[in-house]
């Protein structure tokens, strides 16, 4: 039969599987053929009829809530998860307690230095930096007596460039001290003496610190036999280290 | 649920069972979420989820009952239909319900029926069918000519009913 060929093709045809340029040749041929025409309506029809057919079921209301329920996100939390979830919230308190005593230790350390700091420069400015002016370290040492609430030694500057300008009576965080300045080389260096533990300092701190960051002037400071000590001044670093390394040795 | 009332149809034309195509649905759906990492981003979806549950499908005790009564294909001899001689009157104008039509795609095999299904129902083209069965599309080609002639044989007027 002349249109064998073509009745091969017609499921293919129908279904829309052939390339544009067969499904042109296939449209013009079923036009103009009566026989290959009726068999593609036969099989347009029987195509309708598997469709219509075919959509026979529908899922009851009850599958379909059981259904929603089985495929929703469970909203508890597996055990493994919120151990985890523990975890973290452990860790992050942790990290959270050790930043926050950090942040506060250094911002209360950053304040006491600031006030030693404020302390000196506004004695340097005062028109009378000292109330005991002497170079006599046995002078200087009495005029404190009955004046703060301990006793600390000054030490022998013999054979030092260092000089001993003066004292007077200072506070720092309501704690009464010994301020001495002294001299070398023209610049002047401050020496605070604080009752440690009338000092509210915080743990942190260690017995021995040598210049702060972020401080216009070098600086130590350290803690012996019950006082603190803060040697501050313009300067050398050497200079300060060796002014402090004369008050260890004389106390 | 992507797909779930078309695939819940599809369940219970390969189980013939309301209750199995249920379980067959839910099993998808499980499977589908569990190895979701597996589906290929770009590549047919719906292809992806009727396969699976076309598997499963295989592998329960209906599909494995049903899949071994399935002819091969190489076995179906090509039946001498005289579809040119048949008007679309005498095939399907006749009958007006459509209970015929159903019951005639029930005893098709399942390979039969599937395929069928896939391309007349879901509207797939061949190269989906070939993806969700993992067949040659011209295995696809044949089964469906198959199915068809067999669907139409059994709807002439005058046929037998297996």
């Amino acid at each position: 039969m002349v249109c064998e060929s073509w009745k091969t093709k017609l499921d293919a045809y129908l279904d829309g599987e052939l390339s544009e340029e067969e499904m042109r040749s296939f449209d013009a041929h079923v036009r103009g053929c009566p026989s290959c025409s009726a068999d593609a309506l036969t099989r347009v029809q029987m195509k309708r009829a598997i469709l219509l057919a075919g959509k026979r079921f529908t899922p009851s209301t009850e599958f379909r809530k059981r259904m929603q329920q089985t495929i929703a996100p469970h909203p508890q939390r597996s055990f493994g998860l919120r151990w985890t979830f523990a975890a973290v919230a452990a860790v992050v308190l942790v990290v959270g307690w050790f930043t926050a005593s950090y942040v506060i230790s250094r911002s209360s350390r950053d304040q006491v230095y600031g006030e030693v700091a404020d302390l000196h420069v506004a004695t340097l400015a005062s028109s009378s930096p000292v109330d005991v002016v002497s170079t006599d370290r046995h002078t200087v040492k009495p005029w404190f007596q009955g004046k703060i609430p301990f006793a600390f030694n000054l030490p022998e500057l013999q054979n030092t460039e260092f000089s001993l300008l003066g004292g007077r009576l200072t506070y720092l965080d309501q704690t009464p001290g010994a301020h001495l300045i002294y001299d070398i080389r023209k610049h002047h260096i401050s020496v605070l003496v604080f009752q440690e533990r009338s000092l509210k300092l915080p743990a942190s701190w260690g017995e021995n610190v040598l210049s702060p960051k972020n401080l216009p002037f070098n600086m130590e400071t350290w803690s012996q036999s019950g006082l603190r000590y803060f040697v501050i001044g313009d300067a050398s670093a050497a200079d300060i280290d060796r002014l402090a390394k004369l008050f260890k040795a004389a106390s | 649920m992507p797909h779930f009332e078309r695939l819940y149809n599809f369940a219970c034309w390969l189980t013939q069972d309301r209750q199995e195509a249920e379980d067959l649905v839910q099993e998808t759906y499980t499977k589908a979420l569990k190895g979701f990492s597996s589906f290929q981003q770009g590549t047919n979806f719906r292809a992806w989820i009727y396969k699976i549950l076309r598997n499963t499908f295989l592998t329960s005790r209906t599909g494995l009952k049903a899949s071994s009564t399935v002819p091969l294909d190489f076995e179906l001899e090509e039946e001498a239909l005289p579809t040119a001689k048949e008007t679309p009157e005498s095939i399907l104008l006749q009958r007006s319900d459509w209970q015929r039509v159903q019951q005639a795609m029930e005893r098709l095999p399942v390979a039969y029926r599937e395929v069928l299904l896939l391309c007349e129902v879901e509207e797939m083209s061949y190269q989906e069918i070939s993806a969700t069965l993992d067949i040659p599309i011209g295995t696809v080609m044949s089964r469906l000519s198959r199915a068809r002639k067999t669907l139409r044989a059994d709807l002439r007027p005058g046929a037998s009913r297996g």
